[in-house]
């Protein structure tokens, strides 16, 4: 009976243990770009100090420096600008296109829901060569509509797929009641229908805007002025002068962008992996 | 008055026509699937024939060459090395990720407090811009100041002053791209395994427990076999994620040293958009396609499985 017990707290301890260790590889870089963001340089290039301890007192300079020498507010405020654009494209077409899939394809609107889901699969790095001929046939290279106009080819596949999936799982009968009342068929889609997928909607606000905040493969592709550039191209590419890597300003910009979009992304995770998983499945 | 009435029923006529679900259906569909033919057909149909051409950025329609392009592929040692490290990449990663994620859903399983703090944390390298996060492995990875080396110094494993240079060692580069990529395709491979973990019947592992199965055993004969369809949807997408990624490379390595950790995307976009030799990225970059298509497969596969259920 004892023995029992002690294998089973030696089971326990090992399994928060082993929870431990995984939290620190995933979490590692993280708390690292923070600690670096903070150093002084003359703490941070000596070999002889310990890189985990502050030896002398942290500093905001880094962070100074990223706002007020590099271009990272600007880049910052283009992501913000490419997201927001990339979030008014994809719910235009995503809303009706879900709608339909949905509500009025029948059968088929399944089999599209599928056939659209798999272009999410095309990735970036199979088009960035045609892409970039097409922007700047479009006269759009090096500006922020090159990344609005082609970021929604990621993002409209998946969220017409995810809202397809969250509007199946709507009682169709509401609409049917306000259609019987005299609504008509968009009328029951606007009053009805739209207010209860409101959690859905969010989650393809969320999506849109975090997918392109992480993209960096077409940003690096379309963009090479400096101003241009979003965060996820500019920090990478353009804090860099040379070959000097200076890092403490790269570190802090890394993890001042990084864990807001992380933060968001994380809210609608969850809906992602529930999608194809269990309950949603692929319908 | 006899027009204005016949405009109101003709307008009300056309209301109802749009009203029907055989016209409004596809009316609604219509610009999404538009946006799509011509931002992600277009543009593969054009990679294609940019493939079989030698157009560049200064002659962008350039002149039919047939598969020149792909011959001289097949003869390039660095191409040759890219397509091999782009499977290399993918097979050793995602086999770890298979067995790390299958060990961690299992230790997350059943609930405990502060698991949504965990979680969190679990997921960053998923959630987080890669791009950014991957900087985070440079300096953790830098030839002087690496951390990884001053810890191996304090050790003893390193001797002082010595350092392991992570990223400028082919084997030990090789080894870096990997591990980035575990850790970024990790979190996903998790999160899917423990949806599926959720959904095995409480019922099916009491019956076990009470048979007097071990964790082993129940993990082996109850788990295992409820888990595998989900585990594939798993290995699935971190498959064609990592496959297909140019970013981690990019970042880390530039494809260095030497061009012995370049993958087919970075050499693609090195060799198209950085050297302006639009046809011959374009064919690079079209190998990445047969395993996207077997994937897609795959998928469909997946797809219609779920229809009888899992």
């Amino acid at each position: 009976m004892v023995s029992a017990r002690s294998r089973r707290r030696v089971l326990v301890v090992g399994r928060f243990l082993l929870i431990g260790v995984f939290v620190v590889f995933a979490a590692f870089p993280f708390a690292w770009m923070g600690i670096t963001a903070f150093k002084q340089n003359s703490d941070l290039y000596n070999p002889e100090h310990n890189p985990f301890w502050f030896h002398e007192p942290p500093t905001l300079a880094h962070l100074q420096y990223a706002f007020t020498k590099t271009q990272f507010g600007r880049w910052v405020v283009n992501t913000g600008l490419v997201g927001l654009g990339v979030v008014v494209v994809t719910l235009l077409l995503t809303v009706p296109a879900a709608y339909s899939l949905a509500r009025l394809l029948g059968r088929w609107g399944e089999r599209a829901s599928i056939a659209i889901f798999l272009v999410y699969l095309v990735p970036p790095t199979l088009l960035f060569i045609p892409m970039s001929l097409v922007v700047t046939t479009l006269r759009l290279q090096n500006t922020l509509w090159s990344l609005i106009v082609v970021y929604p080819t990621i993002t409209v596949p998946l969220c017409t797929w995810l809202l397809a999936g969250f509007l199946r799982g709507l009682p169709r009968e509401l609409e049917e009641s306000a259609m019987v009342d005299g609504c008509t068929r968009l009328g029951a889609l606007a009053r009805v229908l739209l207010p209860l997928a409101v959690p859905g909607i969010v989650t393809v606000v969320i999506f849109s805007f975090t997918l392109s905040a992480q993209e960096f493969v077409y940003a690096a592709s379309f963009v090479t002025a400096t101003a241009q550039k979003t965060v996820s191209v500019g920090v990478p590419a353009d804090m860099v002068r040379g070959d000097i890597f200076d890092w403490g300003p790269l570190m802090a910009s890394a993890f001042l962008a990084s864990v807001p979009v992380a933060a968001l992304y994380y809210l609608v995770i969850e809906r992602f992996v529930s999608s194809f998983t269990l309950s949603g499945a692929f319908r | 008055m006899a027009v204005a009435q016949s405009l109101v029923a003709a307008l009300s006529r056309s209301r109802m026509w749009l009203e029907r679900d055989r016209v409004l259906g596809p009316a609604l569909l219509a610009p999404a699937v538009l946006y799509i033919v011509l931002l992600v057909g277009f543009p593969f149909l054009f990679a294609v024939y940019l493939s079989l051409t030698d157009a560049t950025t200064g002659n962008p329609f350039g002149r039919f060459i047939g598969l020149s392009n792909f011959a001289l592929t097949f003869r390039d040692p660095v191409a040759l090395r890219a397509l091999r490290n782009t499977f290399v990449f993918t097979v050793t990663a995602q086999l770890a990720v298979l067995v790390l994620a299958n060990v961690l859903a299992l230790a997350l399983r059943r609930p405990f407090r502060a698991r949504g703090a965990v979680m969190f944390f679990l997921l960053l390298p998923w959630v987080a811009p890669v791009s950014l996060s991957t900087i985070g492995w440079l300096w953790i990875l830098h030839a002087r100041f690496s951390v990884i080396d001053w810890v191996l110094r304090q050790l003893a494993l390193l001797p002082a002053g010595a350092n392991m240079f992570w990223l400028g060692r082919p084997d030990l580069a090789f080894g870096a791209v990997v591990a980035v990529h575990v850790w970024r395709m990790l979190p996903f491979a998790t999160v899917v395994l423990l949806a599926g973990h959720s959904a095995i019947p409480q019922d099916f592992l009491d019956q076990a427990e009470v048979d007097g199965a071990n964790l082993w055993q129940k993990y082996r004969h109850v788990m295992l076999p409820l888990l595998a369809p989900v585990a594939a949807v798993a290995l699935l997408f971190g498959t064609i994620f990592t496959f297909t990624d140019m970013t981690v490379v990019y970042v880390l390595t530039r494809g260095g040293p030497f061009d012995t950790t370049q993958v087919l995307a970075s050499l693609a976009f090195f060799k198209g958009i950085v050297g302006g030799n639009l046809s011959v990225g374009a064919s690079i970059s079209l190998l990445l396609f047969p395993v996207l298509l077997l994937a897609a497969v795959f998928v469909l596969r997946a797809a219609r499985r779920t229809e009888v259920g899992w």
